[in-house]
């Protein structure tokens, strides 16, 4: 009951991030803009072929003033740090936050799954999360998002006017209607003041 | 937010008696996943909770059976992540060759594709002959899955090219042939194997091992079970054996991490140290 009131309106805890085709470009814009002293946990989902993800941390471990590294199992999420879920693997959050990975089935043909990051985020930040959607073709991570917005947690989906692949973000702002639809430089400013130290 | 920690308390009942009335204990494993599991057993079941899940399985073997064998996750691959089979036959097997006899312990070897991978590989580098495997799970199904050796034959592509990438000094379609609608594994594979229901959450040590692969399974455990059954691995291996992980676990957050050096890091291969 004062974990609830104490996280109800106070400041999230952790951002989940789902992104599927033009994730890159659409991450370039959020990513770096992250500033060094970034008080919160950023954990990510990107859809790509297996294999190909540890291109992805490196390349964005070029551009960001955050450390970003692929999710390992029972690692804890510490604050200031971008995750990438690992190729072939979901990457779900526990309670206590650390993360746990699995090989279950793939969900909407993909594993790592934004569903399954979503939905497990949600469960063990509550209303101190903040749930967001990009780019993409396909309906993965409109549940998740429903998920973050009955938690109580805050819920972002970029614009599908202006997105890569505006399927995905269509999907979550069907499924969610709390969604706020916002353009990238709004998420950026979002995010911004949602970890601000 | 109430609901859900009803949720919450139902699922720790239900667990705990499952584990009484069928002695399978899922207690320890990693919550997220479990209960993402578990909320799909309760849907195929066609139940709205799982106090009423834990009735009808408490009365209900049949079913309970079904629900159990579907908490435990069978998705494998032969060599997935060939870069894992290609260290063990480059670093490991030189040392494996010093031993007149072997030990090697598949712990959680799901319907046999990774026990079949190092099958072929032992019998590609001339161990197979002093081998005894060891292949374990607590899924009956997937032991004898596993003991059949027959894979569809969709996914053989896939896994030529996974055997290519680990080194592979054939062609895969050597080791098995078309029937039952499948791909058969040659028998002889499986004649130096021997399956059992073994759970590392609740049973004892094995005798002496010198490798241990044991990949994705501790990634559904907590942490204290994690220390368990590293635990068995530290006790079930001669000195300077192997044991080696999947790909994203590691040993650092293990309270056993002192008895293990890393061998071959980026691999998560282990060695049981010395003293
Ligand atoms: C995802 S599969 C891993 C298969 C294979 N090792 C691989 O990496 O592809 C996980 C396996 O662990 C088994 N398992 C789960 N709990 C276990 C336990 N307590 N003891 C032994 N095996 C267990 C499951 O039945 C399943 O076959």
């Amino acid at each position: 009951m004062s974990e609830q009131s104490q996280s109800a309106g106070g400041a999230p805890n952790a951002v989940v991030i789902g992104a599927s085709a033009g994730a890159i470009q659409a991450l370039l814009h959020i990513l770096p803009a992250l500033p060094e002293d970034y008080t919160l946990p950023v954990l990510i989902v990107v859809h790509v072929p297996a294999g190909r993800r540890s291109e992805l941390t490196a390349l964005f471990a070029a551009k960001c003033r955050l450390p970003v590294a692929e999710g390992e199992d029972k690692e804890p999420i510490l604050p200031g740090t971008v995750t990438f879920a690992p190729p072939d693997y979901h990457m779900l959050v526990e309670p206590g936050g650390t993360i746990s990975l699995s090989r279950d089935e793939q969900v909407f043909f993909s594993r790592p799954s934004i569903d399954v990051l979503f939905e497990s985020a949600a469960d063990a930040y509550g209303p101190a999360l903040v749930g967001v959607v990009l780019t993409g073709a396909n309906e993965d991570g409109a549940q998740g998002l429903a998920a973050v917005a009955q938690a109580g947690g805050v819920t972002l989906v970029q614009d599908p006017a202006s997105a890569y692949a505006r399927a995905m973000p269509e999907a979550a702002l069907k499924a969610c209607r709390a969604a706020r639809r916002m353009s990238l430089d709004g998420i950026v400013a979002a995010l911004l003041a949602a970890g601000r130290r | 937010m109430e609901d859900e920690k009803i949720e919450d308390i139902e699922i720790r009942l239900l667990l705990e008696a499952l584990y009484r009335r069928y002695h399978y204990d899922f207690r320890n494993y990693a919550q997220a996943s479990i209960k993402r599991r578990l909320r799909q057993a309760r849907d195929r079941q066609g139940v709205a909770t799982y106090s009423a899940l834990q009735d009808k399985l408490l009365h209900d073997p049949a079913a309970a059976a079904g629900v159990l064998r579907f908490l435990t996750v069978q998705v494998s691959d032969f060599f997935r992540d060939p870069s894992y089979f290609k260290a063990i036959r480059e670093t490991v097997v030189p040392h494996l060759k010093t031993y007149p006899s072997l030990k090697v312990w598949i712990a959680g070897c799901s319907a046999g594709e990774e026990l079949h991978s190092f099958a072929i590989l032992f019998r590609e580098e001339g161990l197979e002959d002093r081998t005894l495997f060891y292949a374990t799970d607590i899924n009956q199904d997937a032991l004898e899955a596993a003991s059949r050796g027959i894979y569809p034959l969709d996914r053989m592509k896939a896994f030529t090219e996974n055997y290519r990438l680990a080194g592979g000094k054939a062609s895969l379609s050597d080791y098995y042939s078309t029937g039952y609608g499948g791909a058969v594994f040659d028998k002889s594979l499986r004649d130096r194997v021997v399956f059992s229901d073994h759970s590392l959450v609740t049973d004892a040590v094995f005798s002496e091992m010198q490798l241990i692969s044991c990949r994705n399974v501790m990634i559904y455990f907590d942490r204290d079970l994690q220390d368990r059954a590293v635990g068995l691995f530290r006790d079930s291996l001669g000195r300077g054996g192997f044991l080696g992980l999947g790909s994203k676990e590691t040993l650092r957050f293990s309270e056993h991490v002192g008895a293990f050096s890393e061998f071959v890091r980026e691999e998560k291969i282990y060695q049981r140290r010395q003293a």
